[in-house]
């Protein structure tokens, strides 16, 4: 099949996955071709020269998050951190309890875990955030119990940015002997993070959302006190066994690599991208009808999720087809649902039907926020026109007070 | 998701977009689905002297599919009889568009809008 070169559309989907830096893939290069060896290879400079790669790249890692290297796990992404972490101290610690808590809105990648240890007798509790996507305290006290064996809350939502309070929330589960992890895949390189501080047991780590490769990830693991795990994947006892298989060399020095840059840059970057998500917010809510998803102020620069009422998000993203971003609508999702994520706000399902999610990284420039408010602009009056729910609106009517024949 | 070049036209190019006067005895109203299922479609048909649906016209909230669902039928239904509106299939529609197989809903909803259309202006005219 001939697939015709696409012009393609302005990046706004950070969030989804970001391009590998320039100095990342350069620096990857070397060790795919010349220095190829494994570095689990003791007898042989090849080995030798993979593995001090290997190990400048989890100090890196490492220090990025204030860690010592020596609690860093290569994994394959944060989806099978996450699963080592759930899975493995869920089973290791079962006999002082088999009660987990989590959130509504975590990644699937946590919420399947969860689900999954259901399956093997756990019992568990999907804490619904407030309507500003953060974790109420109180109630999250209130949701453990004395069986309660494990604690999982993401740091930085993957649909609206919010930035939860770890630090709350993790002195409680201190208090109560509750083992701790934290998804920290969408916050590396854009909230600080210092794990000799924060009261954070696992943490997930993913180098793909912070302009590493794919396919590479990390899972922290506490020395102190000595958090333990079951590994999940079996093997010739790589990271202490804790997770086997031959060690993806190149992968790890992207990651490396990628933290590094994040460590030295993200003051600066973050700056820059706060400043314009701040012009993104103003352009785009002086579109009539339009609702931020998510506390605006908690929230990382990099996310603005938007629903714009009356329009239907995959229309939308057909209609925007000129930047790249992604939706909450069912239509644009696998399962057909809408957003999991919105529904948990309290947000209805048509506000999650026409939520648009714009994420802007280290190569949005200025004029790609300024192009994107144009567009919006001009396709959100023209959705409009063709939409009945806006001309009852218009007319005065109360959409919630129809009764519709649902479908 | 790749749509077929006839979505892609109807999307860009809507035909026969707007609104008639719901309360004239000419003209039959079809609202259906509904907005937590994503689709929302608004068809009217306006009839003349002679019986025969002389102007369509639609507003539709939902997917690229749905909109051009709903598009393609107001082109359909101009020049026919209400038994002939009636006897619009959603499979021709999904043909039509070529639709995938998630996207059915969407014809599905248009042969609704058709028939939502039809009973109004009946119940007007008896």
């Amino acid at each position: 099949m001939k697939v015709e070169k696409m012009t393609m559309p302005i990046y706004m989907d950070y969030s989804s996955t970001t391009p590998v830096d320039p100095r990342v893939a350069e620096k990857m290069i070397p060790f795919i071709t010349e220095d190829f060896g494994n570095p689990a290879s003791r007898s042989h400079p090849y080995g030798w020269t993979a593995e001090k790669a290997v190990e400048t790249a989890r100090k890196e890692v490492a220090k990025l998050v204030n860690a010592d290297p020596r609690e860093i796990v290569w994994t394959s992404g944060a989806t099978e951190s996450n699963n080592l972490a759930i899975k493995g101290a869920g089973n290791f610690y079962s006999t002082k309890g088999k009660h987990i808590v989590t959130l509504a809105t975590e990644h699937k990648a946590v919420i399947d875990a969860v689900r999954e240890m259901e399956r093997l007798g756990f019992t568990t509790t999907f804490l619904q955030p407030e309507p500003d996507g953060l974790v109420n305290i109180e109630k999250f006290k209130a949701a453990l119990r004395p069986d309660t064996v494990l604690a999982s809350v993401m740091m930085v939502n993957n649909e609206i940015g919010v930035i939860q309070d770890i630090t709350a929330i993790g002195n409680i589960c201190r208090e109560q002997n509750i083992i701790f992890h934290v998804d920290a895949a969408q916050a590396t390189g854009k909230v600080e993070i210092d794990l000799e501080k924060l009261p954070v047991d696992l943490m997930s780590f993913s180098a793909h959302k912070t302009y590493g490769p794919k396919g590479i990830g990390a899972l922290y693991v506490r020395r102190k006190p000595r958090i333990r795990i079951e590994a999940q994947i079996h093997g010739g006892g790589q990271e202490r066994g804790m997770r086997s298989g031959t060690l993806a060399t190149h992968q790890i020095v992207g990651m490396g690599e990628a933290f590094r840059i994040a460590r030295e840059e993200m003051g600066e970057e973050n700056a820059r991208i706060k400043k314009m998500q701040h012009r993104l917010y103003e352009g785009l809510t002086e579109i009539d009808e339009t609702y931020v998803n998510g506390d605006l102020e908690k929230r990382v620069p990099h996310n603005l999720n938007i629903s714009f009422n009356y329009v239907e998000g995959e229309s939308l993203v057909m209609a925007i087809k000129g930047i790249a971003v992604s939706s909450g609508s069912a239509c644009t999702s696998a399962s057909l649902e809408p957003s999991y994520v919105l529904r948990s706000l309290g947000r209805s399902d048509e506000m999650a039907h026409s939520s648009i999610r714009f994420s802007i990284g280290r190569f949005t420039k200025e004029e790609d926020i300024d192009y994107t408010i144009q567009l919006l602009k001009d396709k959100i009056g023209r959705l409009r026109e063709l939409s009945p729910l806006w001309e009852m609106f218009q007319d005065g009517v109360d959409i919630d007070k129809v009764e519709w024949a649902a479908h | 998701m790749a749509y077929s070049d006839k979505v892609l036209d109807h999307y860009e190019n809507p035909r026969n977009v707007g609104s008639f006067d719901k309360n004239d005895p000419s003209v039959g109203t079809g609202m259906v689905g509904a907005p937590a299922c994503g689709d929302v479609m608004k068809l009217q048909i306006k009839i003349s002297d002679n019986g025969m649906i002389e102007d369509a016209k639609f507003k539709t909230y939902g997917c690229g599919s749905a909109i051009a669902s709903s598009s393609l039928v107001t082109e359909w239904l101009k020049g026919k009889t209400l038994d002939q509106a009636s006897e619009i299939k959603n499979s021709a529609i999904a043909e039509e568009l070529a639709l995938p197989p998630v996207k059915i809903h969407c014809s599905v909803l248009a042969e609704d809008a058709i028939k939502a259309a039809v009973a109004d202006l009946k119940s007007k005219q008896k």
